[in-house]
């Protein structure tokens, strides 16, 4: 069976779309890490500095899975790996 | 073909483009956008290190505003070495202030209308292996030959498998993040200033805020911050 390349391009694009969906789990994490300094902060606002910090730190680092589905779309979609 | 139906509007471009190409050894080398930008940055982070250079060997005891802006730089990056890596922080706070500055004014060219330097894989993978090498031989020196591999078999000797994926992973997670993280910001840029070129007048400033000035500070800080961590977990207790 041999896919014209139309089809594999709309197969990409298909594909592109479902590898961004990788960004629900850093939004999730962020959103947690978010709430938790916020929390923080109520408990002791005299360490806010250092909780932004970590808090930036941690959501930075939890956001690169994000980043991986990103990168896999954008390679998808423009070095088109699938065309023959 | 292929690209007409990826990108209907023509406009919208984000890529890397060759500038100009010379025959190396008969490999076809190319000098891209990426060279011309870290070119710029270059000649940027150059000319103020000069200028530094100068104010500081004419220091005053009361320091004019120029002095005052260097000083300033210095201890900051040198405090943030000294809370990340204690004291093995005057080692490294030169490698990394350096690395910081140069993402740092990377990140920001995008404001100067240039494609930023680091949104190239190209750029970011150097900076993950510098870090590597600098993990693993600083590794080697502090904790000799016998420590790396009772590291390497940490809970069992048949986990040495993973544990040596991990540290491939160190490199490219770090590279990844830093590229990902620039790229995505001028992939918008581009759509915006691409698809919507007749209302893109003024509020494309607060993206940039974003992209550029927020986004780009902090993945330079995580960078150099991960670096500083991987760093000083490698030299251990010693």
């Amino acid at each position: 069976m041999d896919f014209n390349e139309n089809f594999i391009l709309g197969c990409s694009a298909i594909g592109a779309g479902l590898a961004v969906i990788a960004g629900i789990g850093p939004g999730i994490g962020q959103g947690i890490a978010a709430g938790h300094a916020a929390a923080a902060v109520g408990r002791n606002p005299g360490a806010k500095s250092d909780i932004t910090t970590t808090m930036l730190l941690g959501q930075a680092v939890a956001e690169t899975t994000g980043l991986y589905g990103l990168v896999i779309a954008l390679l998808l979609l423009f070095v088109k790996p699938l065309l023959p | 073909m292929a690209n007409g139906i990826m990108l209907s509007a023509d406009n919208i471009d984000f890529m890397i483009h060759g500038v100009f190409s010379y025959d190396f050894f008969g490999h076809k080398v190319w000098i891209t956008t990426t060279h011309v930008c870290m070119l710029i940055v270059l000649l940027l982070i150059i000319g103020f290190a000069v200028a530094a250079n100068r104010a500081m060997k004419r220091a005053t005891e009361v320091p004019g505003a120029f002095q005052n802006v260097v000083e300033l730089v210095v201890e900051m990056l040198d405090k943030m070495v000294k809370a990340a890596m204690g004291k093995h922080a005057l080692k490294f706070a030169n490698y990394i202030g350096s690395i910081f500055i140069f993402i740092l004014i990377c990140n920001f060219s995008g404001l100067l209308g240039l494609r930023p330097p680091t949104a190239d894989y190209g750029v970011t993978l150097p900076l993950g292996l510098i870090t590597f090498t600098l993990i693993h031989f600083n590794k080697f020196k502090h904790k000799k030959v016998k420590g790396v591999i009772r590291e390497l078999c940490d809970p069992w000797p048949f986990w040495a498998p993973i544990n040596l994926i991990s540290y491939v992973a160190v490199p490219i997670s770090l590279s990844l993040r830093l590229f990902a993280n620039v790229l995505s910001g001028v992939v918008i840029m581009a759509l915006v200033y691409g698809l919507m070129s007749f209302l893109a007048i003024g509020w494309p400033a607060v993206l940039h805020v974003y992209f550029d000035l927020f986004s780009g500070a902090i993945q330079t800080y995580v960078f150099c911050m991960l670096t500083m961590t991987y760093v000083s977990d490698a030299i251990g207790d010693d």
